[in-house]
């Protein structure tokens, strides 16, 4: 058999990608657009719906961006009620670990596990930022180097409070007036650096015992705490050859941790755009990408690689003859930067912008977040279908443009092809979503890298 | 028939209130892992259109002890947390509000602002929100940020006790303070999606907060968009004159414990003498009297079974609440009585679950129509609307031009 495709939804999020001045864009909020893209989902046999988080509005020049779409429900709220109208997709959140202790989180997602009957996956992020501080007791500050011990010893106590009550310890017997045995269920002790707790949980063992882990970081200790923490890794590597690379890396890192290469599923964050002919997707491509590149949004986007106020320059005149300044305070808050090296970048971008005639916008179209797959259903299906196959993916977190309905076409068009190749399931054979995944059943608790 | 204002909520906790009660439910003893066990009671309160469930939770196990763990394994033990079985039972239900427990203690008031506007957003306007404090060491120990000394719970006037309630409610009022003002801080009408300017909100009605407090410092604005409701009504279970503050000050709705209508009428003199001092304007609060119930056809056969229920626990069950043991007639009585002494409502503790909950809805409920004193159908709309709350006006909403 064919390696199997795994498939999940992203709920469009709050950055460029997500078009709202489209007359098709629905509410990021009200409850019936996540019943709508879960549904849809699972319509599709898609291995679960994924939600970002945020924890404060992004700012930009000191302000609160309003470009974007702004504001989304609380994670665990969201998916413990998609709980209710679902069955078999899994419901994973994005939950950060530097504004939350783990005996809340941890019976939090164990809750979420049981009520769900198993289908529960928490994509573990940190924060090392101050800024999203200020909305939290401890006040956010974390060092950066301490972000992955946080994040490794939060992984580590969840998985002692999820397995503190033994599989037996509700023994229930009326007759014998015998509820627990032993008496001290879901005891559990933890002192490390960054939690020193003990007590009892809580919540008995939930059906997947460990939620599903996700993570997304992409820096060599992200990879490290993936190969020997998580499950599977939302990565961010939309070439083949990138994928490759990025797929043959964290797969190696895993025998370290006595763990087989199968056991960490690798899936990257991808767009695709469909048409009856190739020439008709580019078209929408280029379409779509205008939308999510309107003019305020363009000057937005090159600020963030010049690090300086450029909201008096025309969207459709010339690049900045200026270089950026890196060094300067960060004018962006709340969000990661758009690159790594801004002056490597300007040079780039005016090089372009100059060779091809492009004013600002239509050089940031051309730059930034181009569609992963554009085509024909068929050229999409096999595209992801040899991305899989060549190991550069085990298969896609898809990020559809538009809220809710922008999955409805993937599904009707693209999932019935992949599944006459023989490379996604036609119905669900699990319960949860461990089994869809194709994780072995909760693993035992993992040896932390030093 | 004038229009009725009798409000009846039903608590749900494990599968019953009394510690033997998973011995004699008809339920499995662990039926309170799953979901469908949620959706059902709800399902069964709202064929009696009562205004509310609520769900208890706490931050350590259950136990027979107020200070900590007991060890016994003769009772049930183990809950899931209770925000989550609110949402998850959202979709189900229609018109009953969801009213889940939560510490403050040891929580972030950022999170459970967003969490309780989020099941506002999913129910459509059914949201309530329990917050409670966390006073025991044993539930300090399982955050480990700081020390709780904990109390004996028999010396409940030594000064060190009542310093440390004072501190904890004094907590808990900063935290209802800053999850009002961040469900405030998003206006209605903050959404534009104006293409002609590229702008999806209009940040002039996004506010900061800016709340400094001993205990947390937080900036906002909220994440999430003002609820449906706009303030999700806050409820409180209070025994004594610094929860009868508390909830004067922070609540919409208050439970109170009282063991007869006499007593529930000097309860509700205290109550409204509590909203003078804490200068209330707003609503005044809705007072439901908790009461535990084990109700069945005769007043002989009640006893039975509550004697059959303390037996198997080889003790004769009390509680924080009066605990009514007779006919669901004998009860309306009761209900009658108590309403006209002052409170408002009742929040009853089902003895048995879902035994008692079906009786509540089968026979209380009939009952009570018959004396014209409560609904007979829902008249749609939210939690606020079927408590009487008006709706709330915005503290960042510009007032209007006079």
């Amino acid at each position: 058999m064919p390696k199997q495709i795994i498939l999940a939804a992203h709920f469009p999020g709050v950055n460029n990608t997500t078009v709202w001045s489209d007359p098709a864009s629905g509410s990021q909020i009200d409850f019936a657009s996540f019943v709508h893209l879960a549904r849809t989902a699972e319509r599709g046999k898609f291995d679960f719906l994924f939600l970002a988080e945020g924890l404060r509005l992004r700012e930009q020049r000191g302000q609160i961006h309003d470009l974007d779409v702004v504001g989304r429900p609380d994670t665990l709220t969201v998916l413990a009620a998609l709980a209710g109208v679902t069955t078999h997709l899994g419901l994973a959140g994005t939950l950060n670990t530097t504004f939350r202790e783990p005996y809340e989180l941890a019976r939090q997602l164990a809750s979420l596990d049981h009520l769900s009957g198993g289908r529960a996956a928490w994509n573990v992020v940190t924060s090392s930022d101050a800024f999203t501080g200020e909305n939290f007791r401890r006040g956010g500050y974390l060092d950066r180097s301490l972000r992955y011990q946080r994040a490794a010893e939060f992984v580590q106590t969840a998985r002692e409070l999820w397995e503190s009550w033994a599989p037996d310890a509700v023994v229930a017997d009326r007759a014998a007036g015998r509820y627990l045995d032993p008496a001290d269920a879901g005891a559990f002790a933890h002192h490390g650096d960054q939690f020193d707790i003990a007590g009892h949980f809580t919540v008995p063992r939930s059906p997947q015992v460990h939620p599903v882990i996700l993570q997304a970081g992409d820096s060599p200790e992200g990879r490290e705490f993936a190969a020997s923490s998580a499950d599977a890794i939302f990565s961010r590597h939309g070439t083949l050859e990138d994928g490759q690379q990025f797929y043959r890396d964290v797969k190696s890192r895993l025998a370290r941790y006595g763990r087989e290469p199968d056991h960490l599923k690798i899936i990257p964050g991808v767009t695709f755009v469909l048409g009856d002919t190739a020439a008709e997707a580019q078209e929408r491509a280029h379409h779509i990408r205008r939308q999510q590149v309107s003019p305020q949004t363009a000057i937005l986007l090159l600020e963030q690689v010049w690090n300086r106020d450029l909201s008096g320059y025309d969207p459709d005149g010339p690049l900045p003859a200026e270089d950026p300044r890196p060094d300067d305070d960060s004018i962006i808050k709340g969000r990661t930067r758009l690159t790594d090296d801004p002056i490597v970048t300007a040079r780039r971008w005016r090089a372009l912008a100059e060779a091809k005639k492009l004013g600002i916008r239509d050089l940031i179209i051309e730059v930034t977040g181009r569609q992963s797959f554009i085509g024909t259903p068929q050229h999409v299906a096999e595209s992801m279908d040899h991305f899989v196959q060549t190991d550069a993916a085990d298969g896609f977190i898809l990020v559809p443009h538009l809220t809710p309905g922008g999955l409805d076409e993937f599904v009707d068009r693209v999932v019935p092809l992949l599944q006459d190749r023989g490379v996604f399931r036609t119905e669900y054979t699990g319960t949860t979503l461990r089994e869809h995944l194709g994780l072995p059943a909760a693993r035992p608790l993992p040896v932390v890298a030093a | 028939m004038s229009d009725p204002t009798l409000h009846l909520a039903v608590a749900l906790d494990g599968l019953g209130w009394h510690p033997a009660a998973w011995r004699l439910s008809c339920a499995e003893p662990t039926a309170p892992l799953h979901a469908h066990w949620w959706s059902g009671l709800a399902a069964e309160a709202e064929r009696g259109t009562l205004d509310l469930l609520t769900i208890e939770d706490s931050l350590a196990l259950q136990s027979s002890r107020p200070d900590g763990p007991d060890g016994r394994t003769d009772q049930l033990r183990g809950r899931l947390d209770a925000v989550q079985i609110a949402a998850r039972i959202a979709p189900s239900t229609r018109h009953i509000g969801l009213v889940p427990t939560t510490s403050v203690t040891h929580t972030e008031p950022f999170h459970l602002s967003t969490a309780v506007a989020t099941l506002d957003h999913v129910s459509g306007g059914r949201a309530g929100w329990r917050p409670r404090v966390s006073g025991t060491s044993a539930e300090a120990r399982h955050f480990g940020r700081r020390d709780i000394p904990g109390f004996d719970p028999h010396r409940l006037d030594e000064p060190a006790t009542v310093r440390l309630v004072d501190e904890l409610f004094a907590e808990a009022t900063d935290a209802v303070e800053v999850v009002r003002w961040l469900w405030d801080s998003w206006q209605d009408d903050a959404v534009i999606r104006d293409v002609a300017t590229g702008r999806f909100i209009d940040r002039d009605r996004l506010h900061y907060i800016d709340f400094t407090g001993r205990w947390f410092s937080v900036k906002g604005p909220s994440i999430v968009p003002r609820p449906p409701q706009g303030q999700p009504p806050v409820a409180v279970l209070a025994h004594a004159a610094t929860a009868y503050a508390f909830a004067a000050g922070q609540a919409d709705i208050v439970f109170v414990t009282p063991a007869d209508a006499g007593q529930a009428a000097e309860i509700v003199t205290e109550v409204r003498a509590a909203e003078v001092a804490a200068g209330r304007t707003g609503p005044p609060l809705r007072i439901l009297a908790d009461l535990g119930v084990v109700l069945d056809e005769t007043p002989t056969l009640a006893r039975r079974r509550r004697d059959r229920l303390d037996d198997l626990d080889d003790t004769e069950h009390a509680s924080d609440a009066a605990i009514f043991t007779g006919t669901p007639a004998l009860l309306a009585d009761l209900v009658a009585d108590w309403h006209r002494a002052g409170v408002d409502g009742f929040r009853l503790r089902p003895a048995v679950l879902p035994d008692d909950l079906t009786t509540i809805v089968r026979a209380l409920v009939p009952a009570l129509r018959d004396r014209g004193l409560f609904r007979h159908r829902y008249p749609g709309g939210t939690l606020r609307d079927l408590l009487g709350l008006p709706e709330p006006v915005n503290r960042y909403a510009a007032p209007s031009p006079a």
